[in-house]
């Protein structure tokens, strides 16, 4: 199927996504910072979507938006006292912590612009409807190794998890 | 005009930059943990978006499986981390990182 209105989609999608990212920085209330990293992580999904990888946005979905979010928000709401709404957001290094990000930009930038030819036009529109199963060819054939690993990584990261926010040990 | 109308992978990039900045706001600039943690999460996305955009743009998956590598990744770093917070709050009763200072000369 031809994709349609590209450049309204990415440019609507990435709006969203840029005031998300905004809104997450500068509020004082963590809570409203966790639901505009949702709709973030809900905007990156479709755009995804338009990059051709169904999997991944399916992924972002329900591990990032399903279940880091739903961490972040369960942890909030136990450590989150009202005092702290009414202190200090911005620590006193915010000037400093600008113009570091500003000189990464203008690097960023000039890479972009510097290298602006060698990145070639899209490949051919890349088949969706078995995008699922090529990444399980892949997953489980050239990155087996890899996915063992992660799956180990997965148990450390749940018994340190466990073993560090227990009363006692 | 013409060349902001034909996205290409350089507009993807661009926008994974975007975030990466964002992220990097947040990190260096917010006093308290979890929003600190929350930006580390934006920086992570916007690798994904890199890597996923140029999956796009080379035709293969290797790209994509990184990303579900990279997400994985994410998932254990964050439960670490807010495990730690909490271990953090039970002494200290605060979450703001300017109290992080007991190494402090």
């Amino acid at each position: 199927m031809a994709p349609v209105a590209t450049p309204f989609f990415f440019y609507l999608l990435s709006g969203i996504m840029l005031i998300g990212g905004v809104l997450v920085i500068t509020r004082k209330n963590p809570v409203h910072s966790a639901l505009a990293l949702i709709v973030t992580l809900l905007a990156q999904a479709s755009i995804y979507l338009m990059l051709y990888a169904p999997f991944v946005a399916g992924v972002q979905i329900i591990l990032y938006a399903g279940g880091i979010m739903v961490l972040f928000l369960f942890v909030i709401m136990l450590v989150s006292v009202d005092r702290v709404q009414r202190e200090r957001q911005f620590n006193s290094q915010w000037v400093v912590g600008i113009i570091a990000a500003t000189a990464l930009g203008g690097l960023f930038m000039a890479v972009y612009t510097k290298g602006k030819d060698i990145f070639p036009e899209h490949a051919l529109p890349m088949v969706e409807s078995d995008n699922t199963q090529q990444i399980a060819m892949k997953l489980y054939g050239q990155y087996m190794f890899a996915f063992e690993i992660a799956s180990l990584l997965l148990l450390v990261a749940i018994i340190g998890a466990v073993v560090m926010a227990k009363k006692r040990i | 005009m013409e060349s902001m109308l034909h996205i290409t992978t350089l507009h993807y990039l661009v926008l994974g930059a975007a975030l990466f900045l964002l992220g990097v706001i947040g990190v260096l600039t917010r006093r308290n943990v979890v929003i600190v943690l929350m930006s580390i999460e934006l920086i992570l996305n916007a690798v994904n978006l890199n890597l996923v955009a140029f999956s796009r743009m080379w035709g293969g998956l290797h790209g994509q499986v990184f990303a579900i590598f990279v997400i994985t990744d994410a998932a254990a770093e964050a439960a670490v981390g807010l495990g730690i917070l909490i271990a953090f709050f039970r002494n200290k009763e605060t979450v703001n990182i300017d109290e992080v200072n007991l190494l402090k000369w």
